[in-house]
């Protein structure tokens, strides 16, 4: 099995949603985070007060999925979440052990 | 010249108006209308501090600190209140004295429904009372936006009592209260001198003495919810209508022109601001347009009584620039830390409005029993005219200024002026008052 991590622009989450759901993946978690990578940040000015801001608001998604489908799953990720502009976002993935569902004790990729 | 035909105009229907025919009188005799217009007007005044200016504050600082910035208007607005009538109000309107009023009207005693002020003769003095009450409360409030986000409560309010009696109620006496600078022929119509250069220079005082933000100049201390500041800056514009409108203490064509230049100069003021920002940084901010049309109202504010709709004009458009300059390069050029921008906005537009107010006076406005000729400014000849407004402005400085310090360098004795290090950090609204916003 394999955790996908993957950091997109806010305003891409239904579009990648919609991607992952047709090709079978039904689970995903989403957390709203801030940073920066190459788009670095941008100024505001408030009167005679300049401020950079250097942490961009982006969201965080967390994609557990069964190790032969992975490339099909960072594809269509990448694919949903692209815009070409600088700030699209990265995908990581990671090994990830073992997977139990709560209600069922099901585990490993019986239970994504 | 082209005004003196307009000025001609505005003197013969002042004159023929029924407010202006019965002030000739000279009697004092309670007129209902007038009364009507000061009730009001008195509303208005209240309303620019709770909720204006403290919306117009609480939406620039940061989310920690909104409770206690709206703190800061709420207690200048209950203390300042109670302090002018036990003893703010005697000192400032009673008397002839030169320097400081009489205890004659110590917790209001002797005032009746019949009494009447020498200064508002159409009115009962209670209303005339509470309506120099709402000046004194937000020229106290406007100062604590100089050092928003550090200042300690219990600090501001020694320092709103104390500044109250010893800075507002001297100068308004000296200007309004038939002190030596109204005597010695300075105009201010409602406040250039006594609430905004005044508020504007304690502001920066203040600054200096407390000291940066924890911060300043590195960390991002954006506002937190620029919407609060839109809302509290046409609460401010709207009451700046009594403001200066219920300078004229009367339902009279003179108060209507006060608010036509107000609005004016005002919009003006936005428009320059955002002009400039536009042009020198690329975007027209909307802090940039509720900046400029405060400078605006300030600017005005001494000459609203005393200037035609145009002339209100060109003083919103010099206000917007001059305010514009003082709050994005001057500022940042001496490097103090004026939160909020009180003196670049107040203090340089109450200064700018002050001496302008002795260029353009259309003597035709100002039209009384006691004064046949109005008064004239520069452009009508009058240079005395520039010289009494200088004289008020460098006396206003001085006093303020020096008076300002003393009294931060006396609560610093009993109490520390900023919050710890550890309070400023984790926000006023928790440290110092135990709630938060979530």
């Amino acid at each position: 099995m394999k955790l996908v991590i993957a950091v997109i622009k806010p305003f891409k989450l239904d579009e990648v949603r919609e991607a992952l759901t047709r090709i079978g993946v039904h689970g995903m978690t989403v957390t709203e985070v801030k940073g920066y990578g190459r788009q670095k940040g941008h100024m505001e000015i408030y009167r005679g007060s300049e401020y950079a801001v250097n942490f961009l608001p982006k969201l965080r998604l967390e994609v557990a999925v069964a190790s032969a489908q992975i490339e099909q799953v960072t594809e269509a990720l990448a694919a949903a979440a692209k815009t070409g502009q600088i700030g699209d976002g990265k995908i990581f993935v990671t090994p990830l052990d073992q997977a139990l569902r709560i209600r069922t004790g099901e585990t490993g990729a019986d239970a994504l | 010249m082209r005004w003196g035909t307009f000025v001609a105009a505005i003197a013969a229907t002042s004159i023929a108006s029924p407010a202006f025919a019965q002030a000739s009188n000279a009697a004092a005799k309670i007129d209902g209308a007038d009364t009507a217009w000061m009730i009001g007007a008195t509303g208005l005044v209240l309303t620019m501090t709770i909720p204006g200016l403290a919306l117009f504050y609480a939406g620039m600082v940061r989310k920690k600190n909104v409770l206690a910035t709206m703190a800061q208007s709420l207690a200048a607005t209950f203390l300042v209140s109670i302090l002018w009538a036990f003893v703010g109000y005697s000192l400032a309107f009673t008397g002839d004295g030169a320097v400081i009023g009489t205890l004659d009207r110590v917790f209001l005693q002797g005032m009746t429904l019949e009494s009447i002020s020498p200064w508002a003769k159409t009115i009962p003095e209670a209303l005339f009372m509470i309506y120099q009450m709402t000046f004194a409360v937000i020229t106290v409030a406007l100062v604590a936006g100089s050092v928003a986000d550090r200042l300690r409560f219990s600090a501001y309010l020694i320092f709103c009592a104390l500044w109250l009696l010893i800075v507002y109620v001297p100068i308004a006496h000296w200007v309004w209260g038939g002190g030596f600078l109204g005597s010695y022929g300075l105009i201010d119509f409602a406040g250039g001198t006594v609430v905004h250069l005044n508020a504007g220079v304690a502001g920066l005082t203040a600054a200096y003495v407390v000291g940066w933000r924890r911060g300043f100049g590195h960390e991002n201390l954006a506002p937190f919810d620029l919407t609060l500041a839109v809302i509290g800056t046409g609460l401010l514009w709207v009451g700046w209508f009594g403001f200066n409108g219920g300078s004229a203490l009367g339902a009279n064509s003179r108060a209507v022109f006060a608010i036509v230049a107000t609005h004016l100069a005002a919009s003006a003021g936005a428009f320059t601001w955002m002009v400039l920002e536009w042009w020198t940084r690329g975007k027209p901010s909307v802090l940039g347009m509720i900046s400029g049309a405060v400078a605006g109202l300030g600017t005005i504010t001494p000459a609203s009584g005393f200037v035609l709709p145009m002339q209100a004009v060109l003083i919103g458009v010099i206000a917007g620039a001059i305010c514009f300059w003082a709050c994005t390069w001057l500022k940042i050029r001496c490097g103090y830390d004026d939160s909020l921008d009180v003196f670049g906005v107040h203090g340089i537009g109450g200064f700018t409005g002050t001496l302008l107010a002795g260029v353009f006076a259309v003597g035709a406005l100002s039209v009384s029993p006691d004064l046949p000729a109005g008064v004239s400014g520069l452009l009508e000849g009058n240079v005395h005219q520039v010289v009494a407004q200088v004289y008020g402005v460098v006396v206003t400085l001085l006093w303020s200024g020096i008076a300002t310090y003393l009294i931060f360098k006396a609560i610093e004795l009993v109490v520390p002026l900023r919050v710890r290090q550890e309070d400023e950090v984790m926000g006023l609204d928790v440290s110092q008052h135990g709630e938060a916003l979530q």
